[in-house]
C-alpha cells in the first residue's frame, strides 16, 4: 500500500524535484561548465563569454529542461550561435558539449 | 520561432512635453544621450544603477529591471542602459534627491604617488555592506563608481581609495580640486561583492590590483570582525612598489591574526625582499592550486578579474562562491 502511495508522489514530481532542485542544478551546471572550459576542442568558443552570464543562462536552461520553475529570457538561439558558426562551430563541437552534459548529469 | 523577417520598429519615448525616437537596436539611454537629454550614467551595462528612470504607466521589460531592489521594481523603475523598448514609453527622469545623499569631505590625502584616500562623512548612518560601491556625482552630473573601503561599524563615514588616471575626468577632479569641507553627492550603496558572516571555517581568497584593495580591505575588516576562522589570503598586485599601499598595516594585521596571510606582488623589474615577483594571477594560482570549497573575491583591473573568475572556477571554486567587481571604465 505504502508502495503505491510513494510511486504516485514520485511520478507527480517533476524531474527537477527528483534530481534535487536548485542545489543539484547549481552543482551540475558548475560541473558541466568546468568540463566545457577544460576541453581544448571547444573552449575557444567561450573565450569572450562572461562567466557569470553564461552560468546563469545554463542554470535557467537546465532548470527549464527539467521542468523546474523558470524565467528563461535568453535571446534567439540562432542569433546566439551565429557568431560561433563563423568561428567554425560544427557538429563535432556539439557532440563534445553533449558528452559533458551527459557526464555532468550522471556525476552531479 | 518568430517570423524570420526582422520588423524594424521605432518606439516613441516621451519625457514631459518632449517626444524622442528610439531607433531599433538603441537602448533608451543611447536614444536619450543622442538627443542630448541630460541623464546620468556611468557603466552602460547594468552595474552602477546610475541610469535608473521610471515608466509611470506600463511595466518596463523584465531585463531592464535586473538587479534592482524589489521596492524599485514595483514602482516601475528600470535601467535605461538595459532597456530596449517593446512599446512606446513615457519616461520619468529621477529627481536626483531621491537617490543621492550629500556628504562632506573630511579626509583628503595621498596613500601613495597616485592614490587618494578620501573620507566622506554623513549626518545620518549610511547603511551598506563592506565591499559595496557607490556612485559619486560631480555638480555637472558626471558620475563614476567607487568602492567603499571601510566597514559600517566605523561611524557615519565612507572611505575611498581613488587612483589618478592620466586625463581621467573624474579622478583628476577628485585629486586636484576637491578639498576637505567640500560637499559631494553620493548614491545608495550597490553591488553584490561583499562578505556574509556564514560558513566561518571556509577559506577566503581576496585578489586585487591597484585600488582593487579598497573593497577587499572592507571585506577583510568585516570578516575578521565577525571572527572568520578559516584561512584568509590577500594578494595585492601592481607593477611597481610605489603603486602598492597599506603594506605595513596589512603586515601588522597578518601578525595579529594567525589565519590571515598577506602577499604583496610586483610584476615590474624591481622587487625588494618580502614581495613576490610576477603577475598576481600566476602567483595566486601557483600558491593555491585547489580552491574547492573556497570563497573568492576579485576586484580591480577588468582583465585580471575576468581571467581570475575563470581560473579560480577551474581550480575548484563553485561559481556561486566567486564574487567580483571589475573596475570598468565608462565607455565614452
Ligand atoms: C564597480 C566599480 C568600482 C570601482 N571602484 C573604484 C575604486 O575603488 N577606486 C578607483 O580608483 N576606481 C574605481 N573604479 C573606476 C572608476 O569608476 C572610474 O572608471 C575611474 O576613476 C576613471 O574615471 P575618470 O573619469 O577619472 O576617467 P575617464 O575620464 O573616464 O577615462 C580617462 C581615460 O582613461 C582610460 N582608462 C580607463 N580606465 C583605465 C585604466 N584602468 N588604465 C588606463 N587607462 C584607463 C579611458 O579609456 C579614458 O581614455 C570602479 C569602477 C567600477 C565599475
Ligand atoms: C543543444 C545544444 C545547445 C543548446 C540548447 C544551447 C543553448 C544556448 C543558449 C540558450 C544560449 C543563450 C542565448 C542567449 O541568451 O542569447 C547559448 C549561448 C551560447 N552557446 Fe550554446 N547551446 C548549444 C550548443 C552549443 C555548442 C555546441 C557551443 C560551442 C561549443 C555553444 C556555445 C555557446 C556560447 C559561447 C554561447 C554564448 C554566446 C554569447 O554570449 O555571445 N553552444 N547557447
Ligand atoms: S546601470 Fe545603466 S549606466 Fe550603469
Amino acid at each position: 500500500m505504502t508502495d503505491t502511495q510513494d510511486n504516485n508522489t514520485t511520478i507527480s514530481k517533476t524531474l527537477y524535484e527528483r534530481i534535487g532542485g536548485e542545489g543539484a542544478v547549481n552543482a551540475s551546471v558548475d560541473l558541466f561548465y568546468r568540463k566545457v572550459l577544460n576541453d581544448y576542442r571547444i573552449n575557444r568558443f567561450f573565450d569572450n563569454s562572461d562567466m557569470d552570464k553564461q552560468i546563469a543562462k545554463q542554470k535557467a536552461f537546465f532548470t527549464m529542461t527539467f521542468g523546474g520553475p523558470n524565467n528563461y529570457t535568453g535571446g534567439d538561439m540562432r542569433d546566439a550561435h551565429a557568431r560561433l558558426v563563423k568561428m567554425g562551430l560544427d557538429n563535432s563541437h556539439f557532440d563534445a558539449v553533449m558528452e559533458h552534459l551527459g557526464t555532468a548529469l550522471v556525476e552531479g | 520561432m518568430e517570423s524570420v523577417l526582422t520588423v524594424v520598429k521605432m518606439y516613441k519615448l516621451t519625457i514631459e512635453d518632449n517626444t524622442y525616437n528610439c531607433k531599433p537596436d538603441e537602448t533608451v539611454l543611447d536614444a536619450l544621450l543622442r538627443e542630448n537629454v541630460n541623464i546620468s550614467y556611468a557603466c552602460k551595462k547594468g552595474t552602477c544603477h546610475s541610469c535608473v528612470v521610471r515608466s509611470p504607466d506600463i511595466l518596463p521589460p523584465e531585463v531592464a529591471q535586473a538587479g534592482l531592489k524589489n521596492t524599485l521594481k514595483k514602482r516601475n523603475h528600470f535601467l535605461a542602459c538595459l532597456c530596449h523598448p517593446e512599446y512606446d514609453m513615457v519616461i520619468k527622469l529621477p529627481d536626483q534627491s531621491e537617490f543621492y545623499t550629500e556628504g562632506i569631505i573630511v579626509v583628503n590625502e595621498l596613500l601613495n604617488r597616485n592614490t587618494l584616500l578620501l573620507i566622506i562623512a554623513f549626518k545620518n548612518a549610511f547603511e551598506f555592506n563592506a565591499g559595496q560601491f557607490v556612485n559619486l556625482q560631480r555638480p555637472d552630473g558626471l558620475t563614476r563608481s567607487y568602492s567603499i573601503a571601510n566597514t559600517q561599524q566605523e561611524s557615519n563615514t565612507l572611505e575611498f581609495h581613488i587612483r589618478r588616471l592620466p586625463n581621467g575626468k573624474f579622478s583628476e577632479w577628485l585629486h586636484d580640486e576637491l578639498k576637505t569641507g567640500d560637499t559631494i553627492a553620493v548614491s545608495e550603496p550597490r553591488g553584490h561583492c561583499f562578505y556574509l558572516p556564514e560558513r566561518s571555517e571556509q577559506g577566503l581568497l581576496l585578489v586585487g590590483t591597484g585600488t582593487g584593495l579598497a573593497p577587499l580591505a572592507g571585506i577583510l575588516t568585516d570578516a575578521l570582525a565577525h571572527g572568520h576562522s578559516g584561512p584568509i589570503y590577500l594578494f595585492h598586485g601592481s607593477r611597481d612598489l610605489e603603486d602598492l599601499y597599506r603594506i605595513n598595516e596589512m603586515r601588522r594585521l597578518a601578525e595579529q591574526h594567525q589565519n590571515f596571510h598577506y602577499i604583496p606582488c610586483l610584476s615590474g623589474k624591481h622587487v625588494p625582499e618580502g614581495f613576490r615577483h610576477g603577475r598576481v594571477n600566476d602567483i595566486v594560482l601557483a600558491s593555491l592550486p585547489d580552491l574547492k570549497g573556497w570563497r573568492v573575491f576579485l576586484c580591480g583591473h577588468p582583465d585580471m578579474v575576468k581571467q581570475m573568475k575563470t581560473m579560480t572556477f577551474l581550480n575548484g571554486a563553485a561559481s556561486a562562491d566567486i564574487y567580483a567587481d571589475a573596475f570598468l571604465a565608462t565607455p565614452s
